[in-house]
C-alpha cells in the first residue's frame, strides 16, 4: 500500500534490504536457516511463551509489511498464486508452535513423574453428538466462509493461451515442487525428479517401522522423541517449507538465485566454472590428463559414494548401537540409506558453494552423473 | 409460565419426534440423553464415520487440529465446484483456454466458482500436509497405525497430483510451462526415460546399427503425455487423471483410510 507511493525506500529501510540482500548468498541463506532452526529446537521452552510467540509473529508482520516497499518483493508477493505462499509459512508457524507449546508442557509434566495432559483430559469420555459434531461443524462454516472470501477477493490467475513456442524466464513449477525443483539445480533430474521424490514418498512410509521408541504416542512431546521430531522437522521446514520460500522469492531468471529484494535482472551473469571431482582428482591433484575411459576415469568418485553408504552406517551403528539393536538388519539399513540420502542434498549444496563441485561421478555416455 | 426452551422442546416432541415421516428417516429423539445421542451417530451413515463416543483429548481441536476432517472436508468442496466447471469446460486446444475465459466472462458464478476451486485445490495441499505433521507430533503413526500412516503418505502423493493435472486445464501460458518443467524430469527415470541412466544400454545391436528400445518416443514421458510434447492429448489425459481417475482413487483409499481409523481406535496416551 505504500509501495506505489513511494518510488524508492527511504534511506534506513534502504539500507535495510541491502542488509537483507547481502544475507541472501546461498550458503550464508541455508547456514543461517539451519543456525535459526535448530537454536529455535534448543531455545523452544522460552520461544513456546505466548507473549514471546505473539512478539514473533508481530515482528513478521512488520517484516513484511516493509517488505512491500520493494518493488521486486511486492512483484512477486502480490502474484495470486504465491498468496498460499504467505498461508503455508504463517498457518505451519502456528501449528509449529502450537505443537512444541503442548510438548514443552507435556515435557514438564513427565519430568515431574507425572502423565501427559492428554492422559488426563482423556479419562471422560464424550458423545460425539454434541462435543465433537459441533466443532467439526463450526470449523467446516469457518473454513467455507474464509475460502468464500478469499474466492471473492483473489480472481484465479489466467495468463496468455498456452504457446509452446514461447517460454517464460524463469519457468516455474506449481509452488508445492518448488522444492523438487530447487534441488535440480544440484541434481540431475534423475536424481531430482525421481529418485529423490520417490524416496521422500518411501522414506515417510517407512517410517513407522524404523522408529523403534515406544514412548510419545498420542500425545505431544519432545523430551521423548528428540531425534525422531529434529529430523522429521528438518525434512519438513528445511527442505519442504523453506525451499518453496526459496523458490518463490529468490529465484529468478534462468534460475538465478537473487537477494530477497534484488530486483530480477535478465541479464545476471554468474560466472559457472563448475568443475567434477574427477577434474579435481586427475588433473589438479594429480597434474594429470583426464583417463578416457569412464571406469577409470570415475573410480575416484564411485570410491566416496561407497564409502558414504558403507562406512557412515557402520559409524552410525557405533555411536547408537541401541538403534541397531532394536530394529534389526534390514530395517536399519533402510533407515540409514534414507537418512544418508536426505543428508546427501545439503551435503552436495555445500560441496557446490565451497568447491565448485558439479559432479561426484559423471558419466555423460550414460547419463549418469551424480 | 414455561420458558421458550421448553415450549420448543415439547412442540418439537408432540409433532416432530412422533411424526411418522421423521421416525421413518430418524431413529432417535431429542438428543439430550445418552441413548439417544448414541443413536443420532449410529444411525446416521454419514456421522457413523465417527464412533458414538471419544476420549476427551481426541475431541480438543488443539489435538487434532481438525486437520484430517478438514482435509476431506475440501476434497468434497473440490468435488463439487470441479462438477460445476465440468459442466462449462472441454479438453482440447481449441477450446479450452476460451471456455476458462467464457466462464469468467459469461457464466453465472462461473468466475466464484472457478477461483473456489482453484483456491481450494492449494489449501488441500496445505491442510494434508499440515494433518500429517499432526499425525507425527503426536506419534500417532505408531503401532497399531503403521499401515493408515502409509495409506495416508499416498493420499498426499494424490493430493498433489490431483493438484498438478489441475494446474494444466486452464491451458494459458502458466500451465503448459509448469507441466513442461514438471515433466521433463520424467525424461531423466533411470531406465525407461529416453534421457535417463542406464536407459541406453537397453538397446538391440544388430552389428551395422543398434536399436534403441526406449527413446523419446517410446519412454514413461511419452506415455504420461501422449507425445514428446504438452500437447493436445497430454492435456486429454492430464484432464481424465484430473476428473476420473485420481478422485476415484483417492475417494477409494479415504474409505480404506477413515475405516482404519474406526478399526485402530484413536491415538491416546497408554
Ligand atoms: C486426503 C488426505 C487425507 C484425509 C482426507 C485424511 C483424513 C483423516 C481424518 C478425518 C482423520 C481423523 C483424525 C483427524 O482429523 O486428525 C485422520 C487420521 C489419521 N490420518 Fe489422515 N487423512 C489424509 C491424509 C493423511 C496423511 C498424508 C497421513 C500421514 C502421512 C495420514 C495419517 C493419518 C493417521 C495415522 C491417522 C490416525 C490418527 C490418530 O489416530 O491419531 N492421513 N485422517
Amino acid at each position: 500500500m505504500m509501495g506505489p507511493l513511494l518510488a524508492v525506500a527511504p534511506q534506513p529501510i534502504q539500507g535495510f534490504f541491502d542488509l537483507v540482500n547481502l544475507l541472501c548468498e546461498p550458503w550464508l541463506f541455508f547456514t543461517l536457516t539451519m543456525v535459526v532452526f535448530f537454536a529455535a529446537i534448543y531455545f523452544r521452552r522460552t520461544l513456546v511463551k505466548p507473549p514471546v510467540a505473539l512478539g514473533i509473529l508481530i515482528a513478521s508482520v512488520a517484516a513484511i509489511l516493509v517488505s512491500f516497499m520493494s518493488p521486486q518483493f511486492k512483484a512477486e508477493a502480490s502474484k495470486p498464486d504465491n498468496a498460499p505462499i504467505f498461508m503455508l509459512v504463517y498457518i505451519t508457524g502456528f501449528c509449529i508452535w502450537l505443537a512444541f507449546w503442548q510438548a514443552v508442557k507435556n515435557d514438564e509434566r513427565l519430568a515431574r513423574g507425572e502423565k501427559p495432559e492428554e492422559y488426563e483430559v482423556g479419562k471422560t469420555r464424550l458423545h460425539v453428538w454434541p462435543y465433537l459434531l459441533y466443532i467439526e461443524g463450526i470449523v467446516a462454516a469457518f473454513v467455507l466462509a474464509a475460502l468464500f472470501i478469499w474466492a471473492l477477493s483473489l480472481e484465479a490467475p489466467l495468463e496468455q493461451a498456452a504457446n509452446p513456442a514461447k517460454s517464460p524466464n524463469p519457468a516455474k513449477a506449481p509452488w508445492y515442487f518448488l522444492g523438487l525443483q530447487e534441488m535440480l539445480v544440484y541434481y540431475d533430474p534423475w536424481i531430482a525428479g525421481v529418485v529423490l521424490p520417490g524416496m521422500i514418498i518411501s522414506g515417510l512410509i517407512v517410517i513407522p517401522y524404523c522408529d523403534p521408541n515406544p514412548k510419545g504416542l498420542g500425545y505431544y512431546t519432545f523430551a521423548e522423541r528428540k531425534l525422531a521430531v529434529t529430523t522429521f522437522l528438518f525434512g519438513f521446514l528445511i527442505m519442504w517449507v523453506v525451499l518453496i520460500f526459496v523458490g518463490t522469492f529468490m529465484r529468478g531468471p534462468n534460475w538465478n538465485f537473487f537477494g530477497l529484494y534484488e530486483p530480477w535482472d535478465v541479464h545476471k551473469v554468474l560466472s559457472l566454472n563448475n568443475v567434477n571431482l574427477s577434474q579435481m582428482f586427475w588433473q589438479d591433484g594429480m597434474g594429470k590428463a583426464l583417463p578416457a575411459a569412464w571406469w577409470q576415469r570415475e573410480w575416484p568418485g564411485f570410491l566416496l559414494i561407497l564409502a558414504y553408504f558403507a562406512v557412515l552406517p557402520g559409524v552410525i551403528m557405533k555411536l547408537a548401537p541401541k538403534l541397531y539393536r532394536d530394529l534389526g538388519f534390514i530395517r536399519y539399513s533402510v533407515l540409514v540409506v534414507h537418512f544418508l540420502v536426505m543428508l546427501s542434498l545439503p551435503i552436495k549444496m555445500y560441496l557446490r558453494w565451497s568447491l565448485n563441485l558439479k559432479y561426484i561421478v559423471s558419466i555423460p555416455e550414460y547419463f549418469f552423473n551424480i | 409460565m414455561a420458558n421458550i426452551g421448553d415450549r420448543v422442546r415439547q412442540v418439537l416432541d408432540e409433532h416432530i419426534y412422533k411424526n411418522v415421516v421423521w421416525k421413518s428417516v430418524f431413529r432417535h429423539g431429542f438428543p439430550d440423553t445418552d441413548r439417544n445421542r448414541t443413536l443420532v451417530v449410529l444411525s446416521n451413515v454419514f456421522l457413523h464415520l465417527h464412533p458414538a463416543k471419544l476420549k476427551g483429548h481426541a475431541v480438543r481441536m488443539r489435538y487434532t487440529w481438525c486437520m484430517g476432517g478438514l482435509s476431506f472436508f475440501m476434497f468434497l468442496i473440490l468435488t463439487i465446484s470441479g462438477v460445476f466447471l465440468m459442466f462449462y469446460y472441454r479438453p482440447t486446444p481449441e477450446y479450452a483456454y476460451s471456455d476458462i475465459i467464457s466462464l469468467r466472462e459469461d457464466v453465472p458464478l462461473g468466475m466464484f466458482m472457478r477461483n473456489v476451486h482453484r483456491w481450494g485445490a492449494h489449501a488441500m495441499v496445505l491442510i494434508v500436509w499440515l494433518h500429517m505433521l499432526r499425525v507425527f507430533m503426536t506419534g500417532s503413526y505408531k503401532a497399531p497405525r503403521e499401515f493408515n500412516w502409509g495409506v495416508g503418505v499416498i493420499l498426499l502423493k494424490l493430493t498433489l497430483l490431483l493438484s498438478f493435472t489441475g494446474y494444466l486445464l486452464p491451458w494459458d501460458q502458466l500451465a503448459i510451462w509448469a507441466i513442461t518443467v514438471g515433466t521433463n524430469m520424467a525424461r531423466a527415470t533411470p531406465g525407461v526415460g529416453h534421457e535417463g541412466p542406464l536407459t541406453s544400454m537397453i538397446g538391440i545391436d544388430a552389428g551395422y546399427d543398434t536399436f534403441q528400445v526406449v527413446h523419446s518416443k517410446s519412454d514413461i514421458r511419452f506415455l504420461l503425455l501422449g507425445g514428446s510434447i504438452v500437447g493436445p492429448p497430454a492435456l486429454l489425459r492430464f484432464y481424465v487423471l484430473h476428473c476420473v481417475f485420481l478422485p476415484l482413487v483417492a475417494g477409494f483409499l479415504m474409505a480404506v483410510h477413515f475405516w482404519r481409523i474406526r478399526k485402530d481406535g484413536f491415538s491416546a496416551p497408554l
